[in-house]
């Protein structure tokens, strides 16, 4: 193996549909053992970076490998040792609980198939439903029977797309909990996201949009390369405020949170004059550390300048 | 309540219009089946077929056995393909079932029809398809008793008046009692296997797309050769189920004679039903949805069932209409069940019907697969 500490190590990964560039040059590190966090807009392209590491999609450039197996060449290896959830629930919705991880665990030549997936049942608390059919079950249960069937071969790499998409925080909170014991126990996860407060749960994080990265590292360095400035105003008549706001030089998003409206830009010194001309008495301005969405809507409609 | 609104309607109305028109394969069925029924029903079905393929078999060369030979040349009922002095010979296309008639004119026909003996003139039927002699004989006892009124000599003139100077007599073959269960049963299991085997197969694989299983599978170690085989093999079981309750149903019920060989049956069937699954996948992989996949396999199906002599005496279609029932697999195989059951034919008797059924699996198979691996990437 080239790179034994990265699970995920690819270069220039570009994939193309007719003219149309969905993943441009993606370079990826995921470190063994971590939980990445994977964001950017619907149709960034997330989906389909992940199909060509798990090997269901041949990248138009790029090299690279994953758990040490080169992406380009050895996809049945990496489709052995990979656990792919995908983003719509994909299991046979006319099969039982029981008799869809018996299938998986029939394809993937599982070894004492009966008690792997007893277990699998047991630790995933679906014991009592195994002879529900997948179609009957609710969304979060929908979601522990594809987690539980993509576990069951004991990957060494987990790819799950948007697996928390129409969950109830409690069970996403279980879910996240999960993932956090099996990255313990040495899996590494790769995660795709729209929720900020899971992205905060990574590890570490990329963000990604038209098909470029447009940011990665740890939550801190996210934070920090957008170089976002923040301000945060409360008190009365906040919709005028914002309409007065929009437009004005250094202003690049107002957005309002109930009570409260944040006003951002890149520009720290026209951002504030503007924010000096306008304070008044009534209105309770503060500075605040910008938050992951702000400066993802921040990242976003710089690339949109940028690229588009 | 009466709260119809008709810019609701008309928006519902304008919808539909987009919807169908986005929509090519439901669009195309819906201007393509009445086309193809009104050709098929106004043009290849012929209830009083004609121009059926006949072989004469000449013992004698008078003047008299041609005059015969040349007004069943000019009938509209027969079209003569074979003349021969070799018995054995017409027996055979007999058998393998390239004439329908064979008209025996014995040794000695002119001499005996001179001396007012009324020779007899054998016609051999393959009446395993009542529909196709039924009419045929009839005609042709009328037929040459007209012929003969002006060649006769004036001498002979009362044999006219009488039962005609020459004995007709009419053999069936096959099926002697005209029973026409005899020829539908057999042929059904043409029709029956070709609906569901590709029905079947055309969802099975439309399915795990639509619903976005298939990429959970080829996420898996599983190969698409696998995938593929894997989902033929338990219909090609199904096929056999379906074959044997027919002759089941043939042997008790309607006492249908099987006097061929069934192992032949049921290994050539194993081609049948490969051609038609591979007609299943390849519709699979241009169906969007499953809807379009059946509406695929109906717009086969349709022909398979006109067009290849299970409804209609294939001998009596025009020929276009014989050239494209040549192209379907159903064609062939009702004539090896019915040559099989009806006739008693052995692998040298339906091997013409073999090699067409090879070439139509060889070239779907290609295409089922090519582009089952295109839609992957
Ligand atoms: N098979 C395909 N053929 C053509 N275009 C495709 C195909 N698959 C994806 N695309 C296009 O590629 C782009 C990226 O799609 P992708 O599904 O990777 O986005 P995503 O980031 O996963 O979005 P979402 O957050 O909505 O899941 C989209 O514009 C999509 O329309
Ligand atoms: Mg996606």
């Amino acid at each position: 193996m080239s790179a034994p500490d990265f699970a995920i190590d690819v270069t220039g990964v570009t994939k193309r549909f007719g003219d149309k560039t969905v993943v441009d040059a993606i370079a990826l590190q995921v470190r063994r053992g971590e939980i990445y966090g994977f964001l950017g807009p619907n149709g960034s392209g997330k989906t389909t970076f992940i199909r060509m590491l798990c090997g269901l999609l041949t990248p138009d450039a790029g090299t690279g490998t994953c758990l040490g197996y080169d992406v380009r060449t050895q996809q049945a290896d990496i489709k052995r040792n990979v656990g792919y959830m995908t983003q719509k629930f994909s299991y046979y919705e006319d099969l039982s609980i029981r008799e869809n991880l018996d299938f998986v665990a029939r394809i993937y030549g599982i070894p004492d198939r009966r008690a792997a997936v007893q277990h699998s049942l047991d630790r995933l608390g679906l014991a009592k439903r195994s002879h529900q059919l997948a179609g009957q079950l609710s969304g979060g249960w929908k979601q522990r029977l594809a987690l539980a069937a993509c576990l069951l071969h004991s990957p060494r790499l987990l790819l799950l797309d948007e697996p928390t998409a129409g969950v109830d925080p409690k069970a996403r909170r279980e879910f996240w909990d999960e993932i956090h014991q099996l990255a313990a126990d040495g899996l590494t996860v790769l995660i795709t996201t729209h929720y900020m407060d899971e992205a905060e749960r990574c590890h570490r994080l990329a963000y990604l949009a038209y098909g470029r990265l447009l940011a990665g590292g740890s939550l801190a360095e996210v934070l920090a390369s957008a170089k976002l400035f923040t301000w945060s105003v409360t008190g009365p008549e906040l919709r005028t405020l914002a309409a007065t706001l929009l437009g004005r030089p250094g202003v690049e998003q107002v957005t309002a949170f109930g009570n409260t409206l944040h006003v951002s830009g890149r520009d720290a010194t026209s951002l504030d004059s503007t924010v000096a001309g306008l304070r008044e008495p009534r209105h309770d301005w503060k500075r605040i550390p910008a938050g992951l969405e702000d400066v993802f809507i921040s990242l976003m409609d710089c690339a949109k300048d940028n690229y588009s | 309540m009466s709260g119809l609104s008709f810019h609701r309607l008309w928006a519902v109305v304008l919808k539909e219009f987009i919807q169908m028109k986005r929509d090519r394969v439901t669009f195309g069925m819906m201007v393509g089946i009445p086309l193809m029924q009104l050709m098929m029903f106004g043009f290849a079905i012929n209830s009083d077929p004609r121009h059926l393929p006949a072989a004469v078999h000449l013992a004698d060369n008078g003047p008299f056995a041609r005059t015969l030979v040349q007004a069943l040349r000019t009938s509209d009922y027969f079209r003569v393909i074979k003349e021969t002095e070799s018995e054995a010979e017409t027996q055979r296309l007999l058998q393998l079932g390239e004439v329908q008639f064979v008209v025996n004119i014995p040794v000695d026909f002119n001499r005996r029809l001179l001396r007012g003996e009324r020779p007899t003139v054998l016609i051999e039927a393959d009446a395993s398809d009542p529909a196709a002699t039924g009419p045929a004989l009839n005609a042709v006892a009328q037929l040459a008793n007209n012929v003969f009124n002006r060649d006769l000599p004036g001498s002979l003139a009362p044999l006219q008046a009488q039962n005609g100077p020459v004995d007709f007599r009419i053999h069936a073959h096959y099926n002697p009692e005209n029973i026409t269960q005899y020829n539908v049963v057999p042929g059904l299991m043409g029709v029956v296997l070709t609906m569901t085997m590709v029905v079947i197969t055309a969802l099975a694989i439309t399915r795990e797309r639509e619903r976005g299983t298939m990429e959970n599978l080829l996420s898996t170690p599983v190969r698409p050769f696998e995938v593929m085989v894997g989902k033929i093999l338990p219909y090609i079981m199904v096929g056999y189920i379906q074959i044997s309750l027919i002759l089941v149903v043939a042997h008790f019920i309607f006492h249908v004679p099987m006097l061929g060989s069934l192992p032949l049956l049921y290994a050539v069937a194993l081609l049948f039903i490969a051609a038609n699954l591979a007609v299943g996948i390849t519709f699979s992989t241009l169906a969007k949805n499953q809807l379009q996949a059946v509406q695929m396999a109906f717009f086969f199906f349709l022909p398979s069932i006109l067009l290849s002599g299970f409804m209609f005496p294939f001998r009596g279609m025009p020929e276009w209409a014989q050239a494209i029932g040549s192209c379907l697999p159903n064609t062939h195989f009702l004539r090896i069940v019915r040559g099989i059951l009806l006739k008693g034919n052995g692998l040298s008797e339906i091997a013409p019907q073999i090699w067409p059924l090879l070439i139509f699996l060889a070239i779907a198979m290609t295409i089922g697969v090519r582009r089952y691996r295109q839609t992957l990437d």
